[in-house]
């Protein structure tokens, strides 16, 4: 056990499992619905005005920052271990976390600025 | 002290496939790997926000490149990982959560039942958000 109270890791293990508790209850119906029902012709998608008045709705916001956000912190979170353990990498421990949250931090921005822009 | 420097020379090899070995490794590994299906879910969620911001013409590019054969090949492995996540995920929930009702842990067959509503709730939520 390390001694370390100033470590990351609780806060970084928090925002894991916050990521995987939301990913895991909106991602399946997001990708049947756009991913296969829509472009299977299963179902009707929404049209261009209806998503965009669905989409500028400040909760519907909130909810698209949230899921990039913490659903990108709970994927960075298991890829950094799975390539640190699996590849046998752990001499660039540190590189690899970087990379990891840093893209994840990265692409939350990029969903913050489109979002802002609808 | 011979010894000493070769007990820190020597490294045990694992192979870097160690984890084809054995059925729950395998499963282990696509486990974490659904990690991947999440980051396409972002994404595919954020190409859908700009095509959306970007006014009706974007919007039906989108639909149309969504309905190519090998996108709706890359959604559906998307979606069975995605899957695999929520399953796996609320089997690990319990183990990991103590939740606690006037003293009384809550077992985690009842945790597991009620994330298994929750996911039900939150999926028709979206659903008839969308689609109404």
């Amino acid at each position: 056990m390390s001694r370390d109270r100033t470590s990351a890791e609780p806060f970084l293990w928090l925002l894991f499992s916050a990521g995987g508790v939301v990913t895991a209850l909106a991602v399946p119906v997001f990708l049947f619905l756009f991913g296969i029902a829509f472009p299977l012709g299963w179902l009707d998608p929404p049209s261009s005005a209806e998503i965009y008045t669905l989409l500028r709705n400040p909760l519907a916001r909130l909810a698209v920052i949230v899921l990039c956000g913490l659903g990108l912190m709970h994927a960075a979170h298991r890829l950094r271990h799975t390539v640190r353990d699996g590849l046998q990498l752990q001499r660039h421990g540190t590189a690899i976390a970087a990379a990891c949250y840093g893209t994840a931090a990265f692409v939350t921005a990029v969903a913050v600025v489109l979002v802002s822009m609808l | 002290m011979t010894t000493g420097l070769w007990q820190r020379l020597h490294r045990q090899r694992v192979p870097l496939l160690w984890w084809t070995s054995r059925r729950t490794y395998l499963l282990f590994v696509l486990r974490e790997l659904t990690s991947v299906a999440v980051v396409w879910f972002v994404v595919y969620l954020l190409l859908l926000v700009r095509a959306v911001g970007a006014g009706p013409g974007e919007y039906e590019r989108f639909l149309d490149w969504s309905a190519r054969p090998w996108m709706v090949a890359i959604n559906a492995l998307a979606l069975a990982l995605a899957v695999l996540h929520t399953i796996t995920w609320f089997m690990v929930t319990p183990q990991a959560m103590v939740l606690k009702v006037r003293g009384h842990r809550v077992p985690g067959l009842v945790l597991a039942g009620a994330l298994y509503v929750a996911w039900f709730a939150v999926s028709a939520v979206i659903l008839l958000l969308v689609l109404s």
